[in-house]
């Protein structure tokens, strides 16, 4: 059935000149489900999840949310559509504090004539819904006035972790949200990374670790030359053969 | 838990609301300079501490004060504004010729008309194009400074009507003259304060010299806001002009060259970092005084006034070296 399926991708294709990044590639993200995407560089994961973001436009193929067709035309519409993008990149401004990363672009400003006639932000309602949602995701900070240069890199990603969950209300990707880390703050981003799940929110995780892929998703869609070759569940397969799989060492209809 | 109580603890002091903003620790160290030069030189001389030599350094601070001020927008996006300088020399001198006509007010504006188109070229080479502001800036300066003389024919005009030269004039308290000027540089810096710490459009800029990436990638409008950073700045430049006139009652094409170098020295003084992102006005306003005080009171004080440079390059480079420290403390 279709009817749990968030988010789901038919007949993706994107050629950059020659290279083909997406060749005809399907994808289904399930209600409540941490969804891995393992693929070798180059297989066309980032292409695959800025396709699904509206921040490369396919030339071929359809995208459902919730079963609707959805044509994102930018990043912004995706965002409109409920689907919040970790990119690879650590997307935070270091210099704002916690609460000014989290409102970037989109800042409430005061009732009344304060608001609308001088523009006032209104802080103290932002740092309220700051301090809920690192609490929600159980983030430890000093105050939610630090600036963000101050905090570890861990907390650095937890609070780009901490935006996209605030504000996405069907989906959340991740695209490596761990590759820049130490082991325990990774650790600290895969907890925060189930505590969304927890919260309600489907996620993408996009991560060469195969140890933090097999420890947190649910399933696991492998990425190969551009498409979809196999999706498979960490309980039934092992990480040896999803990397033979993933590499092209195994046919993915030789698993058991 | 625990972050429910920091919000709580966090709102009470936001109710203490402006006053910290301006003392956050970015103007603190520059709040802290100016007011131990200030106790310096009113205990090593006689003449610097009375109000009529202060109300003398505010109206020395406010030229390049006010250049400073659009100068702090332009570097809190990580660029900088060779031509700020230039720009209000060519308004001041289109404003000076206009002026002989009578029509004063036509000319100003004629002269804020100037301010915002070269505003406007600067910003759209910079946001438009990407093109570095260094560069763009510089070009600019250098055409403006040539434009200027050619068009006055290397001539200066002078400036005899009252409105134009109306910021120099002021309410007397107590025998100290406060002059418009001196009022109007003031009210710049709270209303550009505000706008930086208070609205969305504040918090942008800062986020756009931080980490461009980032704030595009949030869906704020990287370029929109350069632009109007460079026009906020424009006119500010214009503002800057209009002081100008008021100061020395000649529009002058070859005066204020070092304007624009001046204003980038009160910006960095004042706490403003280079790499964008970080600082802000009340800083800059600071940072302008330093430097005036520094030149009243070592001449008070029977110093060459060459010690002045020193004193100020000292200062410059112990402001990046801050700024510096404060922005590696925590990258590994
Ligand atoms: N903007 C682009 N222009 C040209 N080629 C691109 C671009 N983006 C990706 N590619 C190519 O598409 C392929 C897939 O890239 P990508 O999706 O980044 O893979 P992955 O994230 O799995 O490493 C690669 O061959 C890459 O070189
Ligand atoms: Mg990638």
């Amino acid at each position: 059935m279709t009817t749990d399926v968030v988010l789901q991708a038919r007949g993706l294709t994107k050629h950059y000149g020659h290279v083909v990044a997406l060749d005809n590639c399907d994808f289904d993200l399930r209600a409540g489900e941490i969804l891995a995407v393992i693929g070798d560089n180059g297989a066309g994961k980032s292409t695959l999840i800025k396709a699904l973001t509206g921040a490369v436009v396919p030339d071929a193929g359809e995208i459902r949310l919730r079963g609707e067709p959805v044509t994102f035309r930018s990043a912004l519409d995706a965002r409109r559509a409920g689907i919040e993008t970790v990119y690879q990149e650590l997307g935070v401004a270091p210099a704002l504090d916690i609460t000014q990363n989290l409102y970037l672009g989109r800042e409430q400003r005061r009732k009344g004539i304060l608001g609308t006639v001088f523009r006032k932000l209104d802080k103290p309602a932002m740092r309220r819904g700051s301090a809920r949602q690192m609490a929600d995701l159980g983030i430890r900070v000093q105050s939610i006035r630090q600036k963000v240069d101050t905090l570890s890199g861990g907390q650095r990603q937890a609070v780009a972790v901490a935006r996209v969950a605030a504000w996405a209300t069907s989906v959340v990707i991740m695209d490596e949200p761990t590759a820049a880390l130490g082991v325990r703050e990774t650790n600290q981003v895969l907890r925060l990374i189930e505590r969304v799940r927890e919260n309600g929110l489907p996620v993408v995780l996009i991560s060469h670790n195969m140890p933090n892929v097999f420890e947190v998703a649910d399933r696991i869609h492998i990425h190969r030359l551009g498409r979809r070759i196999a999706v498979v569940e960490p309980g039934r397969t092992t990480m040896e053969e999803a990397v033979a799989v993933m590499t092209g060492a195994k046919q993915p209809e030789d698993l058991a | 838990m625990t972050q429910l109580d920091d919000a709580v603890l966090l709102e009470k002091e936001d109710r203490a609301g402006p006053l910290r903003a301006a003392l956050s620790s970015q103007t603190a160290g520059p709040l802290a300079a100016l007011v131990l030069a200030v106790v310096i030189f009113s205990a090593t001389t006689d003449s610097f501490l009375n109000a009529g030599n202060l109300s003398l350094i505010a109206q020395q601070s406010v030229v390049v004060g006010t250049l400073a001020l659009g100068q702090t927008l332009v570097i809190l996006t990580a660029g900088i504004d060779l031509s700020n300088g230039a720009i209000m020399v060519l308004a001041s001198v289109v404003i000076g010729n206009l002026a002989t006509d009578g029509n004063v007010f036509g000319a100003l504006l004629a002269g804020l008309a100037v301010c915002l188109v070269l505003g406007l070229l600067n910003g759209v080479l910079v946001a438009q194009f990407s093109l570095p502001p260094f560069i763009v800036t510089l070009g600019v300066l250098s055409v403006l400074t040539a434009a200027a003389r050619l068009y006055t024919d290397s001539q200066s005009y002078p400036i005899d009507s009252a409105f134009l030269t109306a910021l120099n004039g002021g309410p007397t308290v107590g025998g100290v003259t406060i002059t418009y000027g001196v009022l109007l540089w003031i009210g710049l810096t709270a209303i550009l304060g505000y706008a930086l710490t208070q609205t969305a459009w504040g918090v942008r800029v800062y986020a756009v010299g931080d980490n461009p990436r980032a704030a595009a990638l949030t869906g704020i409008k990287v370029k929109r806001v350069l632009l109007s950073v460079y026009l906020t700045a424009a006119v500010v430049y214009a503002f800057a002009a209009w002081q100008a006139l008021g100061r020395t009652p000649t529009a002058d094409p070859s005066g204020y060259s070092t304007a624009n170098l001046d204003s980038i020295t009160a910006v960095v003084i004042g706490g403003t970092s280079l790499f964008g992102g970080r600082g802000g006005v009340v800083g800059t306003l600071i940072g302008a005084l330093i430097v005036t005080v520094l030149a009243n009171g070592l001449t008070q004080a029977g110093i060459d006034s060459l010690y002045q440079q020193v004193a100020t390059g000292i200062l410059v480079v112990i402001a990046v070296a801050v700024d510096h420290f404060v922005r590696t403390r925590q990258t590994r």
